[in-house]
């Protein structure tokens, strides 16, 4: 599997857990829920930690733990619900989060380049073949009226 | 045909000032089409769904309508020069039938393009520093103002430059376009709000402090559409430095919290209504103090964007004139039409000229390709080469002399340009309605004819007075019916067209909603309403009152008894 991470194409060594599947070796990312429920235990495992949010999910429920969290997944159950765009905002301009941001679930291509300006860094397409088209589309625009993230 | 960019220097007369694209402006539209240009072919090619490439096309001004896509051009706060008039009758004759309409919040309708065409359009649009960013869709729209800024005796400060300020900072902001719903922001720098700031999502009026300083009152969740509601202030004063971080801070407390359940509720002024206003306000107030230092507007910036918007090398001794008090003395109808279609301007000796899109034969706010063409070398010849559009649905020509006037309106009245009707019961603000719209209940412009050739008696007409009609075919409500004095809205019963009558609104000062007069009349009895509804008012106004001030001490009652009589 491979994604798009900092204007490259590379492979992905990350996996979701669903909140019913047992824990994995490995670099995973569970829910929002799951991280509350199991912290304890996801921390002291081997591997590094994501965690996914969806639009309704509160970023500022995870500011005390970002030092903790490699990868925020922004899960878009539909391109249409910009709530995950304010999110990676927040993430970045208010709580300064460093690691990794990335865009999966049902997103458009066309909305990586705005993605890429509030400060997500990594791309999950629904479809492998839409990787060149990302990287193309990141660089739609040369000029920008707002300051953002980037 | 493409025309390719023009960068050739303006012909050899004073223009107005006007904002104009550096190269930053000019790439980010080029761009903009290109990115449009790819995205309509893999939409043809079937690479793109019918959902997404919704969504793109009308962040691009396209909608698909009954008969054709419909393209929707943004009006920057309804300025516009005499080359893109032009641009407009190029597009007209070359891609559509010849016509263009003329919308409330100043922008420019085509009905007819072919959707494969659009991407040609556009480029042609970019050529002359136009585009249709945003001009539909969930995101920030386009900005309106006042259509006598910066000319009108009554301002405060003028709007322009920091409706451009917002303009650029609105347009492909990558935070808010997926927003739960449209947002629309109105600036108004004058005393007389001519720019219905409490009926937008956000309002902004220019005003003094007790320093004198001038900043904004800022209005939010106002609207129109199916549910309106009267805008409330949420910030008495804000210092201009504050502008856009304080719009931010609305846009992301309204992107995070806005409902997203329900398309009927998910404008902003639901929420503030769910939350309450203090609420909303705290959550607004939260959010800018974490932001507002290190994002304020400069005084350079500001400076910089009012050098745009200098006056115009007006002449200073335009009011020795002396022909024109004469003129208006030995010709009556041109002394009704400077009575009517012009308004007084700040320099002495000019005047601001509307141009009537209200003939009583055509369709509200709609323009031929040879109007457009024939206004562009007016405005050059007399008004700096710059034009307005209103929210009211008609043109503008800011500065003209008055030794200037009576040309003008010689030329204006062989273009149909010069019905004395502005202000008064014929000058209706009309949607497309159901000959048009995909959305539409019922028809709009055929009533609105009808209307006009029941009132075909000049004299009574401006009698009547100050009365404004607005008709909607929908509960969408494009043309404010509910902020008419006499408001008209087409609703669906069961296959046929039935129409609401409601009065008393109004989008000035005052705001109001109109109250609606009793059950929907049938399409054949709305013009019979509306003349039995003047003539309560003739009959029983005391000496100068409007309809307005009438309805508001009456109250309905006596309007409903007659409308209704022999029912």
């Amino acid at each position: 599997m491979q994604i798009i991470k900092d204007q490259q194409i590379i492979d992905d060594n990350w996996s979701y857990v669903a909140d019913e599947a047992d824990l994995k070796a490995g670099n995973i990312s569970v829910s929002l829920a799951r991280w509350h429920q199991d912290k304890a235990r996801l921390l002291s495992r081997e591997g590094k930690l994501g965690v996914r949010i969806g639009p309704s999910d509160v970023v500022a429920e995870l500011a005390p733990d970002l030092n903790a969290i490699q990868l925020i997944e922004l899960d878009f159950p539909d391109f249409a619900d910009g709530r995950s765009f304010s999110q990676a905002w927040l993430l970045r301009g208010r709580y300064h989060y460093l690691g990794e941001i990335r865009a999966t679930g049902h997103y458009m291509t066309d909305q990586v380049f705005y993605l890429s300006r509030v400060g997500v860094n990594a791309f999950n397409p629904e479809k492998i073949e839409d990787l060149p088209i990302v990287l193309a589309n990141l660089n739609d625009f040369t000029v920008k009226y707002q300051g953002s993230i980037n | 045909m493409i025309t390719g960019h023009d960068y050739s220097p303006e012909r050899p007369i004073k223009r107005s000032s006007m904002y104009q694209y550096n190269d930053n402006d000019q790439i980010l539209v080029d761009e903009r089409v290109a990115q449009f240009r790819r995205q309509t072919e893999q939409y043809l090619k079937g690479e793109i769904s019918e959902d997404q490439y919704r969504a793109l096309r009308l962040r691009n001004g396209l909608y698909v309508q009954i008969h054709a896509p419909m393209l929707r051009i943004a009006g920057p706060y309804g300025l516009f020069n005499s080359r893109q008039l032009r641009k407009l009758a190029h597009i007209a004759r070359t891609y559509d039938k010849n016509y263009c309409h003329f919308t409330t919040r100043q922008n420019v309708q085509f009905n007819w393009p072919k959707l494969e065409e659009v991407p040609d359009i556009l480029e042609e649009l970019a050529s002359v520093q136009m585009h249709a960013i945003q001009t539909s869709g969930n995101c920030m729209r386009n900005t309106t103002s006042d259509h006598l800024a910066g000319v009108c005796i009554d301002e405060i400060e003028d709007p322009r430059p920091y409706c451009e300020i917002i303009r650029q900072w609105t347009t492909l902001h990558p935070e808010f376009d997926y927003l739960p719903r449209k947002f629309k922001i109105a600036v108004s720098g004058a005393l007389h709000d001519r720019a219905a700031t409490q009926f937008h999502d956000v309002g902004l009026h220019l005003v003094k402090n007790d320093a004198g300083e001038t900043g904004f009152k800022v209005i939010v969740g106002g609207g129109l559409g199916r549910t309106p509601v009267i805008g409330q202030v949420i910030k008495p004063y804000l210092e201009k430095k504050h502008l856009l971080s304080y719009l931010e801070a609305i846009l992301r407390i309204y992107n995070l919290f806005g409902r997203r359940d329900n398309k009927y509720k998910a404008r902003i002024k639901i929420l503030v209504k769910e939350s309450g206003l203090d609420k909303f306000s705290a959550l607004v107030e939260q959010e800018w103090q974490l932001i507002r230092d290190g994002n304020e507007l400069s005084n350079e910036r500001i400076n910089a964007m009012k050098a745009q918007f200098v006056d115009p090398a007006y002449e200073t001794d335009a009011v020795l004139d002396t022909g024109f008090s004469e003129q208006q003395q030995e010709n009556k109808a041109f002394a009704t039409w400077v009575k009517h279609n012009t308004a007084t301007h700040k320099i002495p000796g000019y005047h601001a000229v509307f141009l009537s899109l209200k003939a009583p034969d055509s369709p509200p706010g709609d323009m031929t390709d040879t109007q457009l063409d024939a206004v562009a070398d007016l405005a050059d010849q007399y008004s700096f080469g710059e034009i307005r559009s209103t929210h009211r649905q008609n043109l503008i020509l800011a500065d003209v002399k008055q030794a200037d006037l009576f040309a003008l309106w010689q030329q204006l009245d062989s273009l149909k340009l010069a019905t004395p009707n502005i202000g008064t019961v014929t000058d209706m603000i009309c949607c497309p309605g159901l000959d048009f719209c995909s959305l539409a209940n019922a028809g709009s412009i055929g009533v609105a004819k009808e209307i006009n050739e029941a009132l075909d008696d000049m004299d009574y007409i401006h009698d009547i007075g100050d009365l404004k009609i607005n008709m909607s075919g929908c509960m969408n409500g494009c043309a404010h019916q509910s902020v008419g004095h006499i408001g008209i809205l087409g609703v669906d019963k069961k296959g046929t067209e039935w129409y609401q009558i409601t009065l008393g609104g109004s989008s000035e000062n005052k705001a109001a909603i109109g109250e609606r007069l009793g059950p929907a009349v049938a399409k054949n009895q709305v013009t019979k309403a509306v003349t039995t509804i003047l003539a309560v008012y003739v009959k029983n106004r005391l000496n100068d009152e409007s309809f307005l001030d009438m309805v508001n001490r009456v109250g309905i009652t006596p309007f409903k008894e007659q409308v209704y009589a022999n029912n």
